[in-house]
């Protein structure tokens, strides 16, 4: 299977400039078209991994990175998302054009994937089972989501939407670029060294982003469900000594529900669906402020049968 | 496929013919049908003749996420519906609703799939006053604040300004007729709710029967300027008359009805058109009996090739290079029929030069 990295930096421009590639990620499949230099910049760099699939085949989403040709061009250059032709969002500074797309694509399958129940929580993997870890801002969740996949041998199967399939409860993986804010951005440069990462872009609504390439091992497996096993509220407190509180169901149910894009659309089946998700995991509390002492306690966990 | 009959006229005509769209046909269908608002509708409808189960797994994945939204919306309307029949309950009037709030609560096929971000009703021009009050006590607001706007609608128009539920921010649209007063046509609104049946599942509440059902989702689309859901109204249109149409006096009293409301030509358009895009079937006869209401030759061509571009989905795959211009004229022509031309020209002043800028929203 052809794959981005395969493609010449050359031929990706040119493609993406025309009629666009089609990008594979987990179970969706991208057409992305873009001229912008900086966009392929970004998919040149953090998804070589990824296969491309035939020009012929289906897309579920078609995007489109473009400058606006209003009268701001002249002044500050902007970039537009096109949902298939239509204009969805306001243009943002031309800079953020990469990061752009990334929050496209994660508005385009939390708010059609409706077969999922879909949780704004990171989720990741070992020995075939899942930790969620659901994100209120502010909560440290895509640094130590980058950490674990990073350092301590997790797989990543989402850094922002955990896919809850209704059918089975199956999660399935949608391995994406981790993106990280503010002061993550070193704190990971310094504790993944060996870690890809984009170019920071500062003054977005989100502050200064960047964003990290997804393990090549994590990309590989992404037709790989896993069983959900623990649900683990992160939060960073600078000097805290590390804490895992056992939370009741019933909580773990309701800061689940309050996490999720599409419980009450999804009606029974997502009450059904969530319920079920809580029934076979362990809720956590959890308080950290050193990543040595998270992934530790991490290892912990996954070594309990 | 050319751009003027785009493949989502082709699947809306034949469903069961999808079976041979390969992958990338697929990829086109459904972005059409998203254009055009009919992702779920498609759903229902290949569900109908027996075709969702060949669709390629990827496709007809699209067309449950579209339907499992469609599902929550019905669910949403008939839970307000509810709420707006208490409103009125002490108004002593059975609540007519109209349009998309009908379909659903009558479980008319239009329902299935169908998206709409309004409930309309239908009251006596006499009671609109009560029946504000009424709405505004159960936590609905008026939106429209501008005194221009205000008397723009009390005074010219066939409702009152658009209300709002101050918590839920459900709209609704309290009609006392279904064209402005400025209009040319008046359709007696005191017939139509004379000839309004009960809801089966829920007897408080009435739709038009029928042929005025039909008719006033004519004149809906063939008289508003605004076309980007032309083509699903379109589609409303035909599974109406797929479903009313198995009875033969719907079609006996259908011309008549729509002479005596004043809306044969609306009624022509929509036939037409309907024949023309979906391939509905009209009975010889009724097809004689309204071609007395079509304009004069030269002008039908003209609207051929106005309606045939602006009853396609807005989608760079539909349409050519007239399309912009045929949505352009089409919704002054639309104007020209609300109001005589002094008026309008007024109405058209006062919007350009005096009234409040509003900031362009954005659709998130």
């Amino acid at each position: 299977m052809l794959t981005v990295g395969q493609l010449s930096r050359g031929e990706l421009d040119r493609q993406l400039a025309g009629a666009g590639i089609r990008l594979g990620t987990g179970r969706f499949t991208t057409c992305l078209r873009s001229a912008i230099p900086s966009v392929a910049d970004g998919i040149h760099l953090l998804y070589a991994d990824y296969p491309l699939r035939p020009a012929d085949g289906f897309a579920d989403f078609h995007l489109q990175l473009t400058r606006p040709r209003n009268l701001r061009r002249w002044l500050g250059p902007q970039v537009t998302l096109l949902y298939d032709g239509r204009s969805l969002f306001k243009p943002l500074p031309l800079d953020q054009a990469f990061p752009m797309f990334e929050w496209g694509l994660n508005w385009c399958v939390s708010s059609r994937a409706n077969r999922y129940l879909i949780v704004h929580a990171a989720v990741i993997e070992k020995g075939g089972r899942a930790a969620i870890l659901p994100a209120p801002p502010g909560s440290g969740k895509s640094t130590l989501c980058a950490a674990l996949v990073g350092r301590g041998g997790w797989r990543l199967l989402s850094d922002e939407l955990t896919l809850l399939r209704l059918d089975d409860g199956e999660i399935v993986p949608l391995p994406r670029p981790i993106s990280l804010k503010n002061g993550s951005i070193d704190v990971i440069r310094d504790y993944v060294p060996d870690s890809v990462m984009s170019r920071p872009v500062t003054d977005t609504v989100k502050g200064t982003v960047a964003h990290v390439r997804a393990p090549a091992a994590s990309v590989a497996r992404a037709a790989d469900t896993a069983r959900p096993a623990w649900v683990v509220f992160p939060r960073y407190e600078a000097s805290a000594a590390l804490q895992a509180v056992p939370l009741a169901r019933g909580d773990t149910f309701m800061q689940l529900a309050g996490n999720c894009f599409n419980y009450s659309l999804l009606g029974a089946e997502g009450f059904t669906a969530l319920a079920g998700l809580v029934e076979q995991s362990a809720g956590l509390r959890f308080t950290y402020s050193v990543l040595d002492e998270a992934l530790a306690y991490f290892d912990a966990l996954a070594a309990v049968p | 496929m050319s751009a003027l009959a785009p493949l989502l006229l082709q699947a809306l005509r034949a469903p069961a013919a999808t079976v041979t769209l390969g992958e990338a046909d697929w990829d086109l269908l459904l972005r059409q049908a998203g254009a055009a608002n009919l992702l779920a509708t498609l759903g229902y409808i290949l569900e109908e003749h027996g075709v969702l189960a060949r669709v390629p797994a990827p496709a007809r994945e699209q067309l449950a996420w579209a339907q499992v939204l469609a599902r929550r919306h019905r669910q949403a309307v008939r839970w307000e519906i509810r709420l707006v029949r208490q409103a009125l309950r002490e108004l002593g009037l059975p609540t007519i609703l109209l349009k998309g709030a009908a379909y659903c609560a009558a479980g008319l096929p239009p329902a299935q799939g169908r998206l709409f971000s309004d409930i309309d009703i239908l009251v006596p021009e006499e009671r609109l006053a009560e029946a504000e009050a009424a709405l505004m006590l159960a936590g609905w607001a008026g939106t429209h604040h501008d005194a221009y706007d205000q008397r723009y609608y009390r005074e010219w128009m066939h409702e009152l300004p658009p209300m709002q539920h101050t918590r839920r921010e459900s709209l609704i649209d309290v009609h006392h007729a279904i064209l402005p007063r400025t209009a040319a046509a008046r359709p007696d609104s005191a017939l139509l709710r004379a000839a309004a049946v009960p809801v089966e599942a829920d007897p408080t509440l009435r739709v038009l029967a029928p042929v005025d059902m039909v008719l006033h989702s004519a004149v809906h689309l063939f008289t508003d300027g605004e076309f980007n859901n032309g083509l699903r109204d379109l589609v409303d249109l035909q599974r109406l008359l797929a479903r009313f149409g198995t009875d033969a006096r719907f079609w006996s009293r259908l011309v008549p009805r729509a002479h005596e409301l004043e809306l044969a030509r609306p009624l022509f358009y929509a036939l037409r058109y309907a024949a023309m895009l979906l391939g509905t079937d009209v009975p010889v006869p009724v097809g004689a009996a309204i071609a007395s209401a079509a304009p004069p030759p030269w002008q039908l061509r003209l609207m051929d090739s106005l309606f045939r571009r602006a009853l396609l989905p807005q989608h760079d795959s539909c349409g050519d290079g007239f399309s912009a211009t045929a949505r352009g004229l089409l919704y002054l022509r639309a104007n020209w029929l609300r109001m005589p031309p002094l008026l309008l020209a007024r109405h058209l002043f006062h919007k350009a030069f005096l009234s409040p800028r509003k900031v362009p929203q954005e659709a998130a």
